[in-house]
C-alpha cells in the first residue's frame, strides 16, 4: 500500500483546463469589488450633476445609474459617480471605468466614449468569460448619460445613435428612447415630450410618436 | 469584515444541498475496496468472489433501508444518471403503451432536461405542471392530468433549492386509484418515479409506504462518496438501458461496478437514515432560528417556499434591491459558502426556475440566497453568518440605485421591470424559437 504523500493543491483559484484562464476574479477585480471607487453615497441635490443616465432593469438582474459633471469649455469629465444593482463584475468594471474616465484632469468626452469593455477588462486583469457581459453595463450607462448631456446642453448633433430607428430627426430620438420614456411613466405625447423633448424638434414626427406611445403603453400596461 | 477568516479559520459551509463532505466512517469502510479487494465482481476467482460478496452485501443493506428486495436495486454513477435511467428508460420501454409524461416545474434539471429531450427528439408529449405559490404541487392536479396514454409521472420528494417536501404518498394513492378505476394492473403504466436525493438524510425512504415505482438516490448529498447513484425499480417493471456493455446490474447499467463507491454509499445511507430523526430535530431548531434572525435583521426579506413542509436544513430567502452573486462574493470573503438563484451566478445566465415557479417577479430570483445546513452546523455559525449578511446587504443596498416598493408584502410597485429591451434576455430567447 503506497502512501499518498503529495498534498492536494488547495489553491482557491480555478483555471480553465484548455485556456488556462482564471475562473474567479483577479486581485484587481476583487479590490474594486470590495472597495468600489466613485460610488454615489448620498442622493444628489437638484442640478448638482450635469447629466444622469440609467440602463438595465431589475428583472434582468442589472441596473446601472451614472451621474456626470462636465466642464463645458474643455469638454472634460470632471466627476463620475455611479450606483448599481448588479453582480461582482458589474461593480468592479464600473469602479474601474469611473477611474479611467476621471484620471488626471479628466478625459475629454470624445476620448471617454472610445473606452471599450475590453479596455476596462484589460485594466482589471481580465474577467471570467461568463461574466464579461456584465461589464458592458458601465459603458452603456455612460453613453446614455452623455447623450442626455448632449440633448440638454443644446448639442443634439453630437448624440450617438447606436441602434433603433430614428423617429425625431432633429433631436435624434429613437423608438427605444420612446419605449423607455413610456416605461418610466409617460403615457401620452405630453408626457413623452416632457421626458425627451421629442416632437418639439421635429413636428412631422408627431403622428408616429403617438402611435408608438400607444403601442408601448398597451404592451406594458395593457389597454386602459 | 474579517478578511483573515478565509485563510486561517474554518469556513462556514452552508451549501450542503449542493454536496456534503464525505464522513470518515464512510471513507474507512471504502478503503479496503481500493487496496485489498481488487477483483472484478464478474470474475469467477476468489478476488472476484470477494468483490461480488461485498457488492451483494451493499445491495442487501440498501434494499433493507428502502424496504425493497435486493433485486430491485440498480447501482449507477450519480443521481443524475439514475433520474435519466428512470425517465428515458421507462419512456422508451413503454412507448407502445402511450407517450404522455408528467412532471412539475420545480424538478432538478436531471429530470426536466430528460423530459425536454424526450419531447424534442423522441416525440413524447410532456406536461410540466405548475406548483402552488408555496412550492408544493397539488396532488389533485397530477390526477387531473393523467390520460389514457400517460406512462410516467416524476415528482421529486424534496426540492433542492427551497426544500419543499412534495406529497409523494398522496400522489401515489391517487395514481393507484386512477389505475383501479381504469382497470390497469400494477405492472401497467402509468408508473411513478421520485427523485429522493435531497430527502435521503431527513425523510422516510420506505418505498412501500411511499407507494412509488421508481426512486432515485445518490451518495453525494448524504455524506457519502460522489459518483454513486441508485435506482429502485419495482419488481416486474422494465427499462430500456441507456448504457450498454457487459450486462452488469441486470443489463440495465453496464460497466464494472464502482465497488468502493457502492460500499461507501450503502454505509452513508445507513448512517443518514439511522440519524435522521435526531438530526432533523436538531436542524429544525437551527433552521427556524436562522430564518428568524434573517427576517429580524434584514428588511425587505422574503421566505421562498413553504415553511412547514420543508427540509430541516433548507433556508431560502429573497432579499430585495440587491443581486445574489454580489452577496455570495462578500460572504465568500467572510468565509461563508452559500448559493443563489440569481441569473448572474448560473452558467446559462438565467435565474432559478424554482424561485420563478413560486410566481414571484424576477427580482426575487436575482436576490435569492440559499443556505443549507449540515451535520457540522452549529448555532455560532448562524449568528456569524447573519451578521456578515447584514453588513453585506447594507453595503450593497447603499450601492444599489433600486428601492423596490412593496405592496401587500408581495407585489412590486411600478412596471420598471421592462426598461430597455422589453423582456429579459432569457425570456426572449425562450420565446423566439417556439411558435
Amino acid at each position: 500500500m503506497t502512501q499518498i504523500k503529495k498534498k492536494i493543491n488547495l489553491r482557491s483559484d480555478v483555471m480553465n483546463q484548455s485556456t488556462g484562464q482564471s475562473w474567479v476574479y483577479s486581485d484587481i477585480v476583487k479590490d474594486h469589488f470590495f472597495n468600489p471607487r466613485n460610488l454615489l453615497l448620498e442622493n444628489p441635490r437638484t442640478g448638482e450633476y450635469d447629466a444622469v443616465g440609467e440602463v438595465g432593469s431589475p428583472a434582468c438582474g442589472d441596473v446601472m445609474k451614472m451621474w456626470l459633471k462636465i466642464d463645458k469649455p474643455s469638454d472634460k469629465i470632471k466627476d463620475l459617480k455611479w450606483r448599481t444593482f448588479g453582480c461582482g463584475s458589474a461593480i468592479a468594471a464600473t469602479s474601474m471605468f469611473s477611474l479611467m474616465v476621471t484620471e488626471g484632469d479628466g478625459l475629454k468626452i470624445n476620448q471617454a466614449i472610445k473606452i471599450k469593455p475590453q479596455d476596462i477588462m484589460k485594466r482589471l486583469g481580465g474577467l471570467p468569460e461568463r461574466k464579461i457581459h456584465c461589464s458592458v453595463l458601465a459603458d452603456k450607462a455612460f453613453r446614455k448619460a452623455i447623450n442626455n448631456y448632449f440633448r440638454d446642453s443644446g448639442q443634439p448633433d453630437r448624440i450617438i445613435v447606436e441602434s433603433g430607428r430614428i423617429i425625431d430627426k432633429r433631436l435624434n430620438i429613437t423608438d427605444k428612447d420612446i419605449e423607455e420614456a413610456v416605461l418610466e411613466g409617460a403615457r401620452d405625447l405630453a408626457g413623452v415630450q416632457k421626458k425627451l423633448k421629442a416632437g418639439v424638434g421635429d413636428k412631422e414626427a408627431i403622428p408616429e410618436l403617438e402611435q408608438l406611445i400607444r403601442f408601448y403603453a398597451e404592451k406594458y400596461y395593457g389597454k386602459e | 469584515m474579517a478578511k483573515s477568516r478565509q485563510k486561517n479559520v474554518n469556513r462556514v459551509y452552508f451549501d450542503n444541498a449542493a454536496t456534503t463532505p464525505t464522513v470518515k466512517e464512510v471513507v474507512k469502510e471504502m478503503a479496503p475496496y481500493f487496496f485489498e479487494i481488487a477483483g472484478n465482481p464478474s470474475a469467477l476467482h476468489l478476488d472476484g468472489r470477494k468483490a461480488k460478496n461485498a457488492l451483494s452485501l451493499a445491495r442487501q443493506k440498501v434494499a433493507k433501508i428502502v424496504n425493497a428486495d435486493p433485486g430491485e436495486i440498480i447501482f449507477c454513477g450519480s443521481g443524475t444518471e439514475s433520474d435519466n435511467l428512470a425517465i428515458l428508460g421507462v419512456a422508451r420501454f413503454y412507448k407502445s403503451k402511450g407517450n404522455y409524461l408528467i412532471s412539475t416545474n420545480i424538478e432538478h434539471h436531471a429530470v426536466l432536461n430528460s423530459f425536454e429531450h424526450l419531447e424534442k427528439k423522441e416525440g413524447f408529449k410532456i406536461s410540466i405542471l405548475e406548483v402552488e405559490k408555496n412550492g408544493i404541487i397539488n396532488a389533485e392536479k397530477i390526477l387531473a392530468n393523467i390520460k389514457a396514454g400517460t406512462i410516467l409521472i416524476s415528482v421529486m420528494y424534496a426540492n433542492n433549492e427551497i426544500g419543499t417536501i412534495q406529497p409523494i404518498r398522496q400522489i401515489a394513492k391517487l395514481i393507484k386509484k386512477w389505475k383501479a378505476d381504469n382497470n390497469r394492473g400494477p405492472l401497467e403504466p402509468p408508473f411513478f418515479h421520485t427523485d429522493a436525493c435531497q430527502a435521503a438524510g431527513y425523510l422516510d425512504l420506505d418505498v412501500k409506504k411511499l407507494g412509488v415505482d421508481l426512486m432515485t438516490l445518490n451518495g453525494s448529498k448524504i455524506y457519502g462518496p460522489k459518483g454513486v447513484g441508485m435506482l429502485y425499480l419495482r419488481r416486474g417493471l422494465n427499462l430500456e438501458p441507456i448504457v450498454f456493455g457487459g450486462g452488469q446490474e441486470k443489463g440495465l447499467r453496464s460497466g464494472t461496478e464502482n465497488l468502493a463507491g457502492i460500499v461507501g454509499f450503502a454505509k452513508a445511507l445507513g448512517l443518514a437514515q439511522k440519524n435522521r430523526k435526531k438530526e432533523t430535530a436538531r436542524l429544525l431548531a437551527l433552521r427556524d432560528y436562522f430564518f428568524k434572525r434573517i427576517l429580524k435583521n434584514i428588511s425587505k426579506t422574503f421566505i421562498n417556499g413553504d415553511l412547514i413542509n420543508r427540509l430541516p436544513n433548507n433556508i431560502n430567502v429573497s432579499i430585495l434591491d440587491i443581486e445574489g452573486e454580489a452577496v455570495l462574493l462578500y460572504l465568500d470573503e467572510a468565509g461563508i459558502s452559500a448559493s443563489t438563484g440569481s441569473a448572474c451566478d448560473s452558467s446559462r445566465l438565467e435565474p432559478s426556475h424554482v424561485i420563478l415557479a413560486l410566481g414571484r417577479p424576477y427580482e426575487y430570483a436575482h436576490g435569492s440566497l440559499r443556505f443549507t445546513l449540515g451535520k457540522q452546523t452549529v448555532k455560532e455559525e448562524i449568528d456569524y453568518t447573519v451578521r456578515a449578511l447584514k453588513e453585506t446587504v447594507e453595503k450593497l443596498r447603499q450601492i444599489s440605485p433600486l428601492n423596490i416598493q412593496i405592496r401587500n408584502k408581495q407585489t412590486l410597485v411600478g412596471k420598471k421591470v421592462f426598461i430597455q429591451s422589453g423582456r429579459p434576455h432569457w425570456e426572449r430567447k425562450k420565446l423566439s424559437p417556439d411558435p
